[in-house]
């Protein structure tokens, strides 16, 4: 046993044209170890992956591993020094088998030269067994869960012999059932002796399984702390570099009559029997675990999944044929869980995508007036706090929180009545999920009806009026805010009357 | 070096101080968004102006818009499919069967001229049609698709006009592609029209921004209540019409119909769109930048003809330019997303 540190990085810094990414940044992992890394997008999280897998050179600053200083100046260089990262867009090849994706470009050769598939089927196998994975060495990767995918590529890294393991956002696909597997191989990797760097935003997660937890902002090195001596609270504000003031808001609010009621809806095989009711100017959670029926029973009540049968009253008003946009003339609306894929034209303008439900009110016979289309993308700009140098730029190069505005801003057009919001802060930075709060709230101080669903507990417990638990597509139980725990929520959310 | 940078600053400079100055705004932007083919345009005419006696003069420019004026339906076609996110590629074929319809109406059948005229224009939008329909209710890929109707209405023509050309000796038909208005040719002011009108339903009305976003991300439109089906078969209805168009009037600007014309005129509107800006990837491009784009490939192929370049040697160099502007609209993109 040494008495160094596995890895150590010692005043780093990097910087781009215009930007310094990393400023003299400080960073160590000891063996057996999770670590985490915490920051805001743009903190320079990548950066530092990026600089220890190889494919940036830093200006200044020193890699040492094992007391040793290694000279990382590529990524085949990392390589050797047991270095490999899994980035959160898997790379493997889906029309290759698992082994050959595990083995790819170091393929084990016959006596003749012929790449050997039974051996290499053999070690993948033999590497998948210590991973405690059940997945055939000869299934082709495409076939194979995303989170099935993610124990290929540790695979992959371990039979590069990896020391160090790099993990960004891994979780960010999985359900809930994926993350306690993925956390059990990664204990298993920790008893072996592997340090492991783990970039989350999902703080849940990160205080379950890391041992430390280091926080950079601006390219700079805020702290390192003891996961177990630190809470929520404490890391947000070194994140954002101040204490928040509020992160969550909730304002007390006068509830009007039901704009939305939902009557005994089924789909065979995902939903059974689900009703609620949505009162204007109420905020309804909906909690449970991936799978549960939650993004489904949405999709039914907008006419994207067809249901079997069930109704769905809108202000009192029959929806009769639900479809998204029969849904939308009534005042219904939905902000898709995946913003890039279905709530955004990436490439093209903030003003074309906010008006792009609304074109009629500035689209007559006559043609289109561009004051009339500008004078609403200025008051939803306004409004939500949208970040953009114009109305003109493209979405695509907006923050990802700025984005989720900018779809918000597209449904707020069509003045909803009802607003439904799936996982309206995945993937976006600490400072945008506070506005994104705060937005919820003041619309829902509208008297706008707002459906919420989210992974994170913590979020539905704070900003939600009553939250609505589903297990196995149904509803287990409606909590008013005063019980909403995350004790109470998961009782319900994984079956347990028993509890 | 100094200079340089000085001068972008300069230009810079004078570009943001036109955008406050309502008339210029619109103008400076349009440069300002098309500055690269733009350039490209100027340095070919100049170089055309001063290598040979003949491109800067009034019936050489005459010529040259006549000639792109099959080229703006058939690009216009194309940029709409395109901006889909998908392609068309039956243009040349439905020239050819819509001259060869129209042709022999007159001809053999008697019909009048304005019926001949419907009769082949109707033959386009049934074309585009079948194209859209199939694309939308079938999800076959638009490549393959058009391809296929490609060789069926090919084939169609040289069936309805017996693999011969169908002459045509009627000049009431004839004066629709070979007629004056003053001393504009009509093809010319067809092409204008045109133009304005797909411009208009572009930047102007719902089914264009629809167009726009069903190209820029189907998901997101089908979530926004957009009908892409819908969107689907006009595009490719409206690109079929244009093509039967184009067909009637080089029917008539040739008095004869065809079977055997327009063979590889999509490889021109394609080049044309693409080097206006229209992205391959579907959602981006402006009808003022696929304009310029058809303009610079009249006045190349005009060009190259007015040297004296070998007509095979004629196919490379297009085919070098849309390389070229394919290039270009990678880049561009790669720019943008930096």
């Amino acid at each position: 046993m040494s008495e160094y540190p596995l890895l150590e990085m010692k005043n780093i810094s990097k910087s781009f044209p215009g930007v310094k990414a990393l400023d003299n940044l400080n960073f160590n992992l000891q063996k057996g170890e999770v670590h985490g890394i915490l920051g805001e997008n743009g903190a320079g999280k990548s950066t530092l992956i990026k600089v220890l897998g190889g494919i940036y050179r830093p200006e200044q600053g020193e890699i040492v591993i094992d007391g040793k200083t290694a000279q990382i100046a590529g990524v085949i260089d990392a390589r050797k020094y047991g270095i490999s990262i899994i980035h959160q867009e898997l790379m493997l090849i889906p029309h290759m088998t698992v082994a050959a994706n595990v083995y790819l470009t170091r393929e084990p050769k016959t006596r003749y030269g012929r790449i050997d598939t039974a051996k290499m089927n053999e070690d993948t196998a033999k590497i998948l067994d210590t991973l405690g994975a059940s997945i055939q060495a000869d299934t082709l990767a495409g076939r194979l869960s995303i989170a099935q995918q993610q124990l290929v590529e540790i695979a992959k890294a371990l039979s590069l012999d990896a020391r160090i393991l790099v993990m960004d956002e891994p979780t960010s696909s999985l359900t809930e059932t994926e993350v306690g597997m993925l956390f059990e191989t990664m204990n298993r990797l920790r008893a072996r002796g592997v340090g492991i760097i783990y970039i989350s935003h999902r703080m849940s997660e990160l205080f379950e399984i890391t041992d430390r937890i280091t926080v950079i902002r601006d390219g700079k090195f805020v702290g390192t702390c003891n996961t177990k001596e630190t809470d929520v609270d404490t890391l947000i504000s070194m994140m954002v570099g101040a204490k928040l003031e509020s992160y969550y808001t909730f304002n007390e609010r006068t509830y009007g009559s039901t704009v939305l009621e939902v009557k005994n809806i089924c789909r065979k095989g995902t939903l059974n029997d689900v009703s609620f009711t949505l009162r204007e100017g109420e905020i309804l959670g909906f909690g449970g675990i991936v799978g549960a029926g939650r993004s489904e029973l949405m999709r039914s009540i907008l006419g994207i999944d067809p249901m079997d049968s069930g109704e769905i009253y809108i202000s009192g008003q029959q929806l009769l044929k639900p479809s998204p946009r029969a849904a939308e003339k009534m005042g219904l609306v939905m902000v898709p869980e995946n913003r890039k894929l279905e709530g955004l034209v990436l490439n093209n303008s903030v003003k074309f995508n906010a008006t792009l439900a609304v074109l009629k009110e500035f689209i007559s016979s006559t043609g289109l007036n561009k004051k009339k289309r500008e004078k609403i993308v200025d008051r939803y700009v306004d409004m939500l706090s949208i970040k953009t140098s114009s109305n003109d730029k493209i979405v695509g190069q907006l923050s990802g929180g700025n984005q989720q505005k900018v779809v918000i801003a597209k449904w707020l057009a069509a003045h909803p009545r009802v607003l439904i919001l799936d996982e309206p802060t995945r993937g976006i930075d600490v400072s945008a999920k506070a506005d994104v709060y705060r937005i919820i709230d003041m619309l829902a101080q509208q008297g706008i009806g707002i459906i919420v669903i989210s992974s994170e507990l913590n979020e539905i417990i704070n900003i939600c009026d009553r939250i609505a638990v589903m297990f196995g597509g149904r509803i287990s139980r409606v909590l008013e805010r005063s019980e909403a725990t995350q004790e109470t929520i998961l009782k319900y959310a994984t079956g347990g009357m028993n509890g | 070096m100094m200079d340089g940078a000085e001068k972008k600053r300069g230009l810079a400079g004078l570009y943001r101080k036109s955008q406050q100055i309502p008339v210029l705004r619109n103008i400076t932007s349009y440069v300002y968004r098309n500055t690269g083919i733009l350039v490209g345009l100027v340095i070919l005419c100049l170089f055309l102006s001063f290598g040979t006696e003949t491109f800067a003069t009034q019936t050489n420019i005459i010529n040259i818009l006549r000639q792109i004026s099959t080229n703006v339906c058939l690009t216009v076609g194309i940029m709409l499919a395109i901006l889909l996110g998908g392609i068309d590629l039956t243009g040349g074929a439905v020239i050819a069967l819509s001259g060869c319809i129209s042709a022999k109406a007159v001809m053999d059948l008697g019909t009048p001229v304005w019926a001949a005229i419907f009769l082949g224009c109707l033959a386009g939008l049934v074309v585009g049609m079948a194209n859209g329909l199939i694309i939308a209710y079938t999800d076959m890929p638009p490549f393959i698709v058009t391809l296929a109707m490609q060789n069926i209405c090919r084939g169609a023509a040289y069936l309805y006009a017996d693999g011969n050309p169908i002459r045509v000796s009627n000049e009431a038909f004839e004066k629709i592609g070979m007629g004056y208005l003053g001393s504009i040719p009509l093809p010319v002011i067809y092409s204008i029209v045109i133009l304005a009108v797909s411009a208009w339903l572009l930047t102007q009305t719902k089914m264009g921004q629809e167009i726009y976003a069903v190209g820029g991300n189907r998901e997101a439109a089908r979530f926004t209540g957009i009908n892409i089906n819908r969107v689907q078969i006009f595009v490719y209805s409206y690109s079929g019409l244009l093509a039967g168009v184009a067909g009637v009037v080089l029917a008539a600007r040739m008095a004869s119909g065809q079977p055997a014309t327009g063979v590889g005129y999509e490889t021109d509107a394609v080049a044309a769109a693409v080097l206006g800006g229209t992205s391959m990837s579907g959602g981006v491009g402006t009808p003022g930048g696929m304009i310029i784009g058809i303009l610079v490939i009249g006045v190349l192929n005009n060009g190259l003809n007015l040297l004296h370049v070998n007509s095979f040697w004629q196919y490379v160099a297009r085919g070098v330019v849309i390389l070229l502007a394919v290039y270009v609209d990678l880049m561009r993109k790669r720019r943008a997303y930096r």
